[in-house]
């Protein structure tokens, strides 16, 4: 088994088969990462090059833990403190970069596209690690595989994913995900942050926060996107949290037990509260540590399709 | 299975152990293993996946059911992110579960594999067990030891049977719970 792509741009062009294999190479990983020692030498001999042209703490260092963990070479770059700030074009800016030689590039940029754009123009893998408000696609890939180990199984379920969907590439990669495996999606949150071409996609949308709760399995809570509101889509922050903030009063009202996530960076007290997000219906930080093991599953399974005589 | 491929494809082959040749070098290595380990106490097994497992738990259910001895620790050990010909071959390695559920620290360790050929596999092995510990000392155990074709200057410790072939040739073991007999073959492509 092979991935059907060479690199990882979004969810939207790999196939269900290709999630799948992730998994599975990932369940591997995650027994891997879980030794005393946490290491392998799969990738000794391919070096990768994280560039970040927006700020990242928690991809940025995941991906760099997964790259170290199968002993790649690592090189990072911070586009607030390079030549980019001096005008130089994304594709100068890496054609530099993989001129010394360098087999893979994990990207994440404001534009949307950017990754596609580039995998057009440069002769190394690609990792898209979100680009503007388009995909994120190994985030929706640990979240869609934090929901398999934790339910069983994808297909079959309900997700509810809510808060601020219209400026979420997280939202739109999960979207691609969770139907792709079978899973049926809604979306929740204010009108004004749900974008138009959600019906589209196959996606219902629901205002009402406990209606939404008491239909899923699976609630997946969105930070409000404050940077990348240039206007007002909500009155006041303390009326969204009103309105669609995950509190363990409503939790505790509705009649099952269902499973909370969050992407992180949390605002607590915004969009949920530290008591739900602390609870053991929450699994926040299994989804953090199976973010390693599935990015180390992309990246391996990219990797081997690199050939050594290419060059 | 294999009389099947061999109607497809013009190959021949020929049986290098039965299934009483097997139960017989299965005894004596079960023996072996015994002068030199004692009550176990001290040792651990490992089988080297995905075929060593099979010979691996043969022997274990060997010792606790002839030999008497008790608990027995044996463990599985995947060694493909530890293979050095990633990205080599036409298809990507494929993983394995690997299941150690104990510490190799200070242990004698045991590798049980069912072919020795180039000695590759071991080399993997030998590093993918550091990430469990320091053992106090590894052997190695085969069911068949491929001599001659050695890449790395690896030997058995314990063999159930040398044998000589060449590059072209194929070794194949089969088990019962796997392959529906206990035999081993030589195949000739």
């Amino acid at each position: 088994m092979e991935l059907s792509v060479n690199h990882l741009l979004g969810i939207k062009y790999i196939t269900e088969a290709d999630i799948q294999l992730i998994f599975e190479t990932a369940d591997h990983f995650k027994e891997v990462i879980n030794r005393p020692i946490k290491k392998v030498p799969s990738l000794r001999d391919i070096t990768i090059a994280n560039l970040f042209f927006e700020n990242s703490t928690r991809t940025k260092l995941s991906f760099e833990l997964a790259e170290k963990r199968l002993s790649a070479d690592v090189i990072n770059f911070a586009s607030s403190s390079s030549s980019v700030t001096k005008g130089e074009t994304l594709i100068d800016t890496v054609n530099n970069i993989l001129s010394m030689k360098v087999d893979m590039v994990v990207m994440r940029h404001p534009n949307p596209g950017a990754g596609v754009f580039l995998s057009k123009h440069v002769k190394a893998s690609i990792i898209n690690a979100g680009d503007g408000a388009h995909e994120h696609p190994t985030q929706a890939l640990l979240d869609t595989y934090s929901i398999r180990e934790k339910l069983g199984d994808v297909a079959g379920k309900k997700v509810v994913i809510i808060g601020d969907i219209l400026h979420s590439r997280v939202a739109l990669s999960n979207i691609f995900a969770l139907q792709k495996l079978g899973a049926t999606v809604k979306v929740c949150g204010p009108k004004t942050l749900i974008p138009k071409y959600i019906e589209k996609l196959d996606v219902a949308f629901e205002t009402n926060l406990r209606k939404a709760l008491e239909w899923c399995d699976v609630a997946n809570m969105l930070r409000v996107q404050n940077e990348r509101m240039d206007i007002s889509y909500f009155p006041t922050t303390r009326e969204y949290t009103q309105q669609f903030g995950l509190n363990k009063k409503i939790l505790d009202s509705i009649n099952k037990e269902i499973v909370v996530m969050h992407p992180g960076p949390i605002n607590r007290g915004v969009e949920i509260t530290s008591d739900v997000a602390d609870s053991k219906q929450s699994i926040i930080l299994e989804q953090v540590q199976n973010g390693v093991a599935v990015r180390m599953a992309v990246i391996y399974l990219l990797a081997s399709k690199i050939k050594h005589n290419e060059d | 299975m294999l009389s099947e491929s061999n109607s497809d494809f013009p190959m021949s082959q020929k049986v290098l152990l039965n299934a009483t040749e097997i139960n017989i070098a299965l005894n004596r290595l079960a023996c072996q293993l015994i002068e030199k380990h004692d009550d176990f106490s001290k040792t651990v097994l490992i089988g080297i996946q995905p075929r060593g497992i099979f010979l691996a738990e043969r022997l274990k259910t060997l010792l606790e059911n002839e030999y008497k001895i008790k608990s027995i620790k044996l463990g599985y050990l995947d060694i493909t992110f530890f293979r050095d010909d990633f990205r080599r071959g036409l298809k990507p390695l494929e993983a394995n579960k690997t299941n150690i559920n104990f510490i190799v620290e200070d242990k004698n360790v045991v590798f049980i594999d069912d072919v020795l050929f180039t000695g590759r596999s071991i080399r993997s092995a030998l590093t993918a067990v550091q990430s469990f510990g320091r053992p106090l000392e590894i052997e190695l155990l085969t069911l068949i030891d491929r001599r001659f074709s050695r890449h790395l200057p690896i030997q058995p410790d314990y063999r159930g049977r040398q044998v000589d072939a060449i590059n072209g040739e194929k070794v194949k073991v089969c088990w019962k719970e796997n392959d529906g007999e206990d035999a081993v073959y030589l195949i000739n492509n």
